[in-house]
């Protein structure tokens, strides 16, 4: 038990939306990441990370902290400036995936990683059965065989409880709480050992929340993924994650335990957030 | 097996002025298997503090706390890395809290049983010692697939106890863990907690109760004006029996 190698590593990662500045280079905590000189946003700046095999980390702060923007950035819908991102199970961990080609990237988002979105519109098709939609992701892997493939589907949708017979339904006639499940089970369809998960309950009502949340954890306690949580509720970070990292302005102000960012928050950031939990 | 080493605490609110407060300082002991130490003092004392501080709840501000694994090597709890804490909570420490918290809508049987599963006990065995504990802890059999969000506060203490000792820890450490239970309860749970003793567990436990005490407790501290002070308790006592076998 003394040594655990990561999933997933990620080095000084940042992105930024602008060219910079001799004054945003060097001030690093520029209030809400923009540097009030030449404009740049800084997205996320030197974020640092480890995942472990099969725990859950959590990664909260306010809207515009970055925390979305970190999770786009490992499943490549946006570019980051500098920085790298290593999985062990890729290229024995020496390939930085924030370069990898596009053929490499589709590898890896098709094998390796999974992502579900807050707005379902961005993981699903909207106009194509579900069924059709966990096909495409199955086809993408390399599966040819349709019989096995609506096997499959029929089955990842049952994991999700969404009744079989509503195998060929467009996601857009679902619930809210559907089209997220649907996403979930695409999102898991090649058993990717990582899973990023971007609010995903946000926006969803209560009842429909504790159910997602459920799946979520069902899903990560059978199939031991590691997932990375991002999300602005403190109470959706407790019940979830192992660890939790803190975000303001684009960089990692505070990490630890779940439990100990919440009894005893050290960052002034993180006291106020935690001090604003109803 | 656990040694507390000029371990401090204090908190820092930066919402309220930056203000310093004082957890506990430069507190010392240590733990050896099978034995007890109970910590007493006044509410507000840092006693329950020092516990967070060893299951790292908190994190201590200074000193250290070395734990020997079960694999014989050493490891400072006060400053290891999260993951091998996380790694160290789920096979060797154990921690009962005053208060109860777990995961919403789980059923009592099944938090029981998965906290086994997790440490690699097969699931139909889990699920049978589980109900053996929640029968022996005294809850209801009605109760066992419910959620404990909806059970009363003694209901939940009991099944915080009986979800902390299945595993049957290394290392337990018990924040008033007979506080809010009816006699036969406690007595369960007295009885329990010599049992681990008598097979090794090293414990650290806050307590108020006299009774619990004399039962339980092997050697006995108060916190005192933030720091730690020795009871004329059964320490003397097997400092007496030192000095004649000298």
């Amino acid at each position: 038990m003394n040594e655990r190698t990561p999933v997933m590593e990620g080095r000084h990662i940042t992105v930024r939306f602008g060219p910079g500045c001799p004054y945003c280079q060097e001030h690093t905590d520029l209030e809400k990441g923009r540097c009030p000189v030449c404009h740049t946003i800084w997205g996320v700046r030197d974020v640092s990370f480890q995942l472990y095999p099969g725990e859950i980390l959590g990664i909260v702060g306010e809207s515009g902290s970055g925390k979305s923007t970190l999770l786009k950035t490992l499943y490549f819908d946006q570019p980051a400036t500098s920085g790298e991102a290593t999985l062990t199970m890729y290229q024995n961990g020496k390939a930085n995936i924030l370069e990898a080609s596009s053929q490499q990237r589709r590898y890896l988002r098709n094998h390796l990683m999974g992502m579900v979105y807050q707005n379902p519109m961005l993981g699903l098709r909207m106009n194509i059965s579900s069924g059709a939609n966990i096909a495409e992701k199955l086809i993408a892997a390399g599966s040819r065989n349709a019989g096995r493939m609506i096997d499959r589907s029929s089955r990842l949708l049952e994991h999700v409880e969404i009744p079989v017979e509503r195998l060929r339904d467009q996601p857009r006639v679902f619930s809210g709480g559907m089209q997220q499940r649907v996403q979930i089970s695409k999102a898991i369809a090649n058993n990717p050992p990582i899973l990023l998960l971007d609010e995903v309950t946000t926006g969803l009502d209560l009842s429909v929340q504790a159910k997602v949340l459920d799946l979520i954890r069902t899903i990560q306690q059978e199939l031991g993924i590691a997932m990375m949580i991002v999300s602005h509720d403190l109470s959706v970070i407790r019940m979830m994650s192992d660890r939790t990292m803190v975000m303001l302005g684009g960089r990692v102000v505070e990490e630890g335990l779940t439990d100990q960012i919440l009894e005893d928050p050290l960052h002034a950031y993180t006291q106020t957030l935690v001090s604003s939990l109803l | 097996m656990l040694n507390i080493d000029s371990l401090s605490k204090e908190f820092i609110m930066h919402i309220r002025g930056d203000a310093q407060i004082d957890g506990f300082q430069d507190i010392s002991f240590s733990v050896e298997p099978g034995t007890l130490v109970a910590i007493t003092g006044p509410s507000g004392s840092g006693k329950s503090s020092l516990l967070k501080c060893v299951y790292r709840t908190y994190t201590p501000t200074g000193g250290h706390a070395w734990y020997t694994r079960e694999d014989g090597s050493v490891i400072d709890l006060a400053t290891a890395e999260p993951w091998r804490i996380i790694q160290l909570r789920e096979r060797e420490i154990g921690y009962v809290s005053q208060f109860f918290s777990v995961i919403p809508r789980v059923s009592a049987l099944d938090i029981l049983t998965h906290t086994q599963t997790a440490r690699g006990v097969e699931e139909p065995l889990a699920r049978k010692r589980a109900a053996q504990y929640l029968e022996r802890v005294g809850i209801s059999p009605q109760l066992w697939d419910m959620y404990p969000a909806t059970f009363s506060g003694g209901e939940k203490q009991r099944l915080n106890i009986a979800n902390a000792l299945i595993t049957k820890p290394r290392l337990l450490l018990l924040d008033e863990p007979t506080a809010s239970l009816d006699a036969n309860s406690k007595s369960w749970v007295m009885e329990m907690i010599l049992d681990l003793k008598r097979q090794g567990t090293a414990m650290v436990g806050v307590f108020h109760d006299e009774i619990a005490i004399h039962t339980l407790a092997d050697w006995r501290y108060e916190i005192r004006e933030k720091q730690m002070v020795p009871m004329d308790y059964k320490m003397d006592y097997a400092m007496e029996e030192l000095a004649a076998f000298a």
